[in-house]
């Protein structure tokens, strides 16, 4: 039989809804697939070193550098009404002043490639693109010519940023060590006079303590002029470096991170520094306000936060959840907590941020102060923003998708089972806590995966309760009482928008803006993934169980 | 009529006349000779909200016995078991009145601890419903609620509850394993197991194989014939063969009232009502 007209219509109809509802979510595939590769590429791309380039203009002038970028604009005055324009990375910034430079085409009259080119990444001042000259110790020269350098420049080099090494673990070691006791003993001596005892005692105290300043201050003394003569020794050899224009720059070689001549470099060789720096980026801290080095106490903040919000997040979620679904009596005030509670989740974060200034940064950190630290006042401890109040408040924001989604597990689990529990003789609290819960974890969970994804991704309240562009310690370190809750942090949401389009050298850290967003999913993805590996755990555990 | 302070609403059922004879206490269709009661089930009467599943019935449960109530769907033979452990409670707007003794006290009575009680009345349900958690901790789940801690003392009892309920041999190998994952009938088997291990006096089965295949159903029977040694056992069923094949006593319910109980054989070879005849040769029901 045929089909009628009317049929044939229908079934059109509904091939034609099956293609678009499939459309649409290739269409969010291909968004999701697009986001990831531009961010991929742009970020990868940041680490790759590219060849030098070294051109001569047609006035004569000569550049030495990376092409940056290219891009073509309209000039009217030209036949074919195009300009090609490059932007070359040409570094030198203390020479110059700058790091970039846009180059026209038709004014390139030869591009070569020069062998010995070298770049230098500098612990300061960025990148210097040029040849070495000579290698000085003082005012002796230990080699001259732009081969001879390279040679002699390589031992030297390793040497000093092992001593580099050295003199940083010096200032992290024991010299921040001495100034945190000679910290602590000022504030002991504050408090003395705060509590007020009788004043034979307080004129003991007091003398015990200034003697103990006494010889922690001369410790300290010692080893700052240890500190001194070592970098002043680290800086003792200096390189000479002759730009492209034949300027001439005298650069220790103690402050040298890397030299490179590129141009000689094989391809194999340039996979390992691009791994290197892949390296150097995640581990390392951030130099030049931000825009080199690593992003270690970023990630490192990221992650802490997002644990400590966690800890506060599922007790309070999971209990909550439990009395609205197990104990309290369903009606229309549950109905109505469920609707605020949902609707909690749809408060803006910065409303949460101020929320948690005003609640947890004056208030509970003021009075902390006040009770527990009174001798460092008017420096706020607790009282000023810190990654536990960041925590807490993202833990606030957070709750909501807790509680959903813990109710949402608990339902889950069949009414005959607490039955069954209850008919062993357990009682409601045993049945809830023994079995419920269990059952329910992997719904929990869900909850705790989609609140560490938000939390992890959350920056704008974060930026007034303990987020700072640039934290001189983690949150964590080998000094008592080694996890410091009050410290401020750093937070990789904040570092994009930060190093992006508050640094002075926006043109070079706009592949770092990408490169950190690329950390950034790395790191949310990593954390959902032990989530994600624990609940599917369970889920094995208790194979078919309800949720 | 039976219980004056009973609500008027749904007092009469249309279609089913109230046996003119049935409230006294010596009627020889409602009272067989028992020689043990353990239970004692006193003028029985449940609402859900306003509408009326128990109508005020008496019934006494023999000791180390098999009870069946039997009865078409709805009947309120569920009800009526879940009254003996006080699972009723658990429903919003549940009304008993009656009582049910339980070695000689109303367990209906304020001071009675409803946890101890449970644990003294063991339940398994129509759905199997094993905790999802591992065969072991399944079955030591009730005596770990009681207190005990020791591992030796809980090893011992699991095996002990799970050689009662005819599964030790499949499971001994894999007890760490979830239980969820057993087939329907080894469920249903770990939840007798889980059930004995508080070691109770009574244990209630709720249509425990209506969800079981056949051989699965014949092991449970035959299970309910070893248990019978230790345990007082009431079974709901609405399959008739199954009450007569393992039940000693049997009581036919209608719509909320016991029409007939007495032993089994009397009461499917011989009924004295015509109800119970007509429901026991598939007339109704």
């Amino acid at each position: 039989m045929k089909p009628s007209a009317s049929q044939r219509q229908r079934d059109f109809l509904g091939l034609s809804m099956t293609a678009l509802c499939g459309g649409a979510l290739a269409l969010n595939l291909l968004l999701i697939l697009g986001l990831l590769a531009i961010i991929g590429y742009q970020g990868g791309r940041y680490f790759w070193q590219k060849d030098l380039l070294e051109l001569t203009l047609a006035d004569g002038r000569r550049l030495l550098g990376e092409p940056h970028s290219t891009e073509v604009v309209p000039a009217p005055e030209r036949p074919g009404g195009e300009l090609a324009r490059v932007q070359m990375r040409l570094g030198n910034r203390d020479l110059t002043g700058g790091d970039f430079q846009w180059v026209d085409e038709p004014s390139v009259v030869a591009r070569e490639r020069p062998r010995d080119a070298v770049v230098l990444e500098r612990l300061e001042w960025g990148n210097f693109y040029g040849r070495m000259v000579e290698l000085r110790a003082g005012q002796r020269v230990i080699a001259s010519g732009s081969d001879a350098v390279w040679r002699d420049f390589g031992p030297l080099h390793r040497r000093k940023s092992a001593e580099r090494a050295a003199i940083r673990k010096l200032e992290r070691g024991p010299i921040g060590e001495v100034n945190l006791a000679i910290e602590k003993l000022r504030l002991a001596r504050k408090r003395l006079a705060l509590d007020a005892p009788p004043p034979a005692e307080l004129e003991r105290g007091q003398r015990e303590i200034d003697s103990a300043l006494a010889g922690r201050q001369a410790e300290y003394e010692r080893l700052a002029e240890d500190l001194f003569r070592r970098r002043e020794a680290l800086l003792a050899e200096t390189l000479v470096m002759e730009a492209a224009d034949g300027a001439r720059k005298e650069i220790p070689v103690g402050s040298v991170v890397r030299a490179l001549r590129p141009n000689e470099m094989t391809s194999a060789g340039k996979l390992g520094l691009y791994l290197s720096r892949v390296w150097e980026f995640v581990s390392d801290d951030p130099r030049e306000s931000n825009t080199e080095g690593g992003i270690f106490p970023a990630i490192f903040g990221t992650v802490m936060m997002v644990f400590l919000m966690s800890f506060a997040v599922v007790p309070l979620g999971v209990l909550a959840a439990l009395y609205l679904r197990e104990y309290a009596k369903q009606g229309p005030l549950v109905r109505m907590v469920r609707i605020a509670v949902n609707n909690l989740a749809g408060v803006p974060s910065i409303v949460f941020g101020v929320f948690g200034l005003g609640f947890f940064v004056y208030t509970i950190g003021g009075s902390l102060d006040r009770l527990l630290y009174p001798e460092a006042l008017p420096t706020p401890t607790f009282g000023t923003g810190g990654i536990l109040w960041g925590a807490l408040t993202l833990a606030l924001l957070t709750v909501p998708v807790v509680i959903v989604a813990t109710e949402e597990g608990l339902a889950a689990v069949p009414g005959i089972v607490r039955a069954g529990s209850l008919a062993l003789g357990a009682t409601k609290w045993e049945t809830t806590w023994k079995v419920v819960v269990p059952a329910a974890a992997p719904g929990i969970l869900t909850g705790v995966i989609l609140a560490m994804a938000r939390a992890a991704g959350e920056v704008a309240p974060l930026m007034i309760v303990g987020m700072v562009k640039l934290a001189p310690t983690l949150p964590i370190d080998g000094s008592f009482p080694y996890v410091h809750l009050e410290r401020k942090f750093m937070h990789l949401g904040f570092h994009i928008y930060d190093v992006g389009f508050q640094s002075p050298n926006v043109d070079a850290t706009k592949p770092l803006v990408f490169a950190t967003a690329l950390l950034l999913i790395v790191v949310v993805t990593g954390m959902n993934l032990v989530a994600i590996s624990i609940r599917n755990h369970l889920r094995r555990k208790y194979a078919g169980s309800a949720v | 009529m039976v219980d004056a302070d009973r609500p008027p609403q749904n007092s009469f059922e249309p279609g089913i006349a109230p046996s003119p004879e049935r409230s006294a206490a010596d009627d020889p269709a409602l009272n067989p000779a028992i020689e043990r009661p353990i239970l004692e089930i006193e003028q029985l009467s449940l609402w859900y909200g306003a509408k009326q599943a128990l109508k005020g019935n008496s019934l006494r449960i023999p000791e180390r016995r098999i009870t069946a109530f039997i009865g078409p769907s709805g009947c309120g033979k569920s009800t009526l078991l879940r009254c003996v452990n006080r699972l009723n409670d658990l429903i919003d707007g549940v009304r008993i009145e009656g009582e049910i003794r339980f070695e000689g006290r109303n367990i209906y009575d304020p001071e009675v601890e409803i946890n101890a009680l449970r644990k003294r009345i063991g339940m398994v349900f129509q759905k199997s419903n094993p905790f999802p958690k591992s065969i072991y901790e399944n079955v030591a789940y009730g005596p770990r609620i009681q207190g005990i801690t020791r591992k030796a003392t809980l090893d011992e009892l699991v095996e002990k509850s799970l050689r009662g309920a005819a599964l030790w041999d499949e499971v001994k190998d894999r007890l760490d394993e979830s239980a969820l994952g057993m087939s329907g009938g080894q469920q249903q088997r770990l939840c007798i197991a889980r059930a004995i291990a508080v070691e109770p006096e009574i244990i209630l089965l709720d249509e425990p194989c209506s969800a079981l295949d056949p051989i699965a159903t014949a092991k449970i029977e035959e299970l309910m014939e070893d248990l019978k040694r230790d345990f007082t056992l009431v079974i709901v069923t609405h399959n008739m063969q199954q009450a007569s094949r393992v039940s000693d006593y049997t009581a036919f319910l209608y719509m909320g009232e016991l029409i007939e109980y007495g032993e089994t054989g009397q009461l499917f070879l011989k009924p004295m009502k015509q109800q119970t005849e007509d429901y026991i040769t598939g007339r109704f029901g």
